[in-house]
């Protein structure tokens, strides 16, 4: 899956293994105005699962991810749906 | 911080305890579907299974088994989920839990009443109205019967506040319930072992993704673990356990060679790897020329044990079939060897853990 976006803010969570890039990433979303995009990099590869199901949970936009040799790149922006998770 | 408000508000916002598991994804349905706000919260312990899968990276594992189980809940559900780092003071209870621990290493009543209190602090916090959570009233030996879902109540400091939408219909009106923010009409009266009610809630709402079998990823209920995690206790005083010790209770086989001495033995690559990436102080042993475990030491081995340790490393390397096996025992830059046969397995199983 390619992720044709750049993003404004970047998140290393490389050797992090999942919850914690998660709780990261949520800590990261909840400084950022709506509307700008989240770079996450991580190399847990279940990342490329529990990231989009925090997204359709807490209805920021889940924009895709690339391949960078071992690690991820996943993309994410702030919607104003994610009032809902302050 | 105060107790939340009596007033009926316009929007009722619950706060549940949500695992991603059967109980606790149709505790949260069931408000939904009275037109609740839920949020649920998911606790990362550092003692579940699928996490410890992620860490190792295994790369025939099955995706969706290392899936976080909350997060997935909370997507299929519709709801917010918010991922809390239980962190040291986890560790804490679970080193010295105020009621005790179950048939294994799990300290069920405290790890409820720590989760709930810090739901009840969320709720506080966030504007919430009530606390809710899947238990299910006689389900589980220790946690689960009315006397501990009494005393769970009382000492997180919520009283009437705290509601278990599964078996609400067994047990006293909670506050929510008296005030008209739910219907006790439309919640549930499940009680007991058996999950066919469960089961039957799950098919009527469309609810099939779930982890089975229920509250089997937790290693503190784990046997294994469990032997482990009280020989760790019986040998180091509670308040020197590390966060990172109780990882290394997942790993590898262990051995407990004499009250001050322990190794562990990787069982594959990835176990190596992991094993190599901790910063641990202690000795390290492989076996030379020859595919072979990773052994750390924990403790300062003398000289016979060092023998002893080096032979249980032949053991478990590719070697082990031959009558002498080199291994190196390395620490601070400092390498010794050992030539060694690897040990008969009678002798290991004495210090197997």
């Amino acid at each position: 899956m390619n992720a044709p976006v750049e993003a404004d803010e970047v998140l290393d969570t490389v050797g992090l293994y999942c919850p914690v890039p998660i709780i990261k990433t949520a800590e990261r979303i909840r400084k950022m105005e709506a509307g700008r995009t989240l770079a996450i990099l991580s190399d847990d590869r279940v990342i490329l699962i529990d990231l989009p199901a925090w997204c359709r949970s807490t209805g920021h936009e889940y924009l895709g991810y690339r391949q960078e040799s071992a690690e991820y790149r996943l993309f994410v922006r702030k919607t104003r749906a994610s009032a809902r998770t302050r | 911080m105060s107790e939340p408000s009596t007033r009926r508000p316009d929007r009722i916002r619950a706060i549940g305890l949500l695992s991603g598991g059967l109980d606790s994804t149709l505790a949260a349905r069931v408000l939904l579907e009275q037109g609740l706000e839920v949020i649920g919260l998911h606790y990362s312990t550092g003692f579940c299974m699928n996490d410890h899968r992620r860490a190792m990276a295994r790369p025939e594992e099955d995706p969706k088994r290392m899936r976080n189980e909350g997060l997935r809940a909370g997507a299929d559900l519709g709801i917010p989920i918010e991922v809390l780092d239980a962190g040291e003071a986890y560790l804490k209870m679970v080193l010295n839990p105020k009621h005790g621990y179950g048939a294994k290493a799990n300290p069920c009543i405290d790890c409820r009443i720590f989760m709930i209190h810090g739901a009840a602090g969320y709720m506080r916090e966030h504007g919430g109205h009530f606390v809710f959570t899947g238990e299910v009233l006689g389900q589980r030996p220790m946690s689960q019967h009315m006397q501990a879902l009494r005393l769970i109540e009382k000492e997180c400091g919520i009283e009437g506040y705290l509601l278990r939408p599964l078996s609400a219909k067994h047990l006293p009106p909670t506050l929510p319930e008296q005030l008209g923010w739910v219907d006790r009409e439309k919640l549930l009266g499940i009680s007991g072992r058996s999950r066919k009610e469960q089961m039957a809630w799950s098919t009527t709402w469309g609810i099939s993704d779930y982890p089975q079998p229920a509250g089997g990823c937790c290693y503190l209920a784990d046997e294994n673990f469990a032997r482990r995690f009280h020989d760790k206790r019986l040998h180091t005083e509670p308040e020197q356990i590390r966060r990172e010790e109780m990882i290394l209770l997942k790993v590898g086989r262990h051995f407990r060679l004499s009250p001050r001495v322990k190794i562990i033995v990787a069982r594959d690559q990835c176990e190596n790897q992991f094993l190599s990436r901790f910063d641990l102080p202690g000795w390290r042993f492989e076996a030379l020329d020859c595919g072979s475990p990773l052994t750390v030491v924990e403790g300062e081995p003398d000289e016979d044990l060092k023998i002893l340790i080096a032979s249980i490393t032949a053991r478990y390397s590719d070697r082990r079939h031959e009558p002498l096996v080199e291994v190196a025992a390395r620490k601070d830059g400092v390498e010794e060897r050992h030539l060694v046969p690897p040990v008969a397995d009678q002798v290991l199983d004495r210090f197997r853990l």
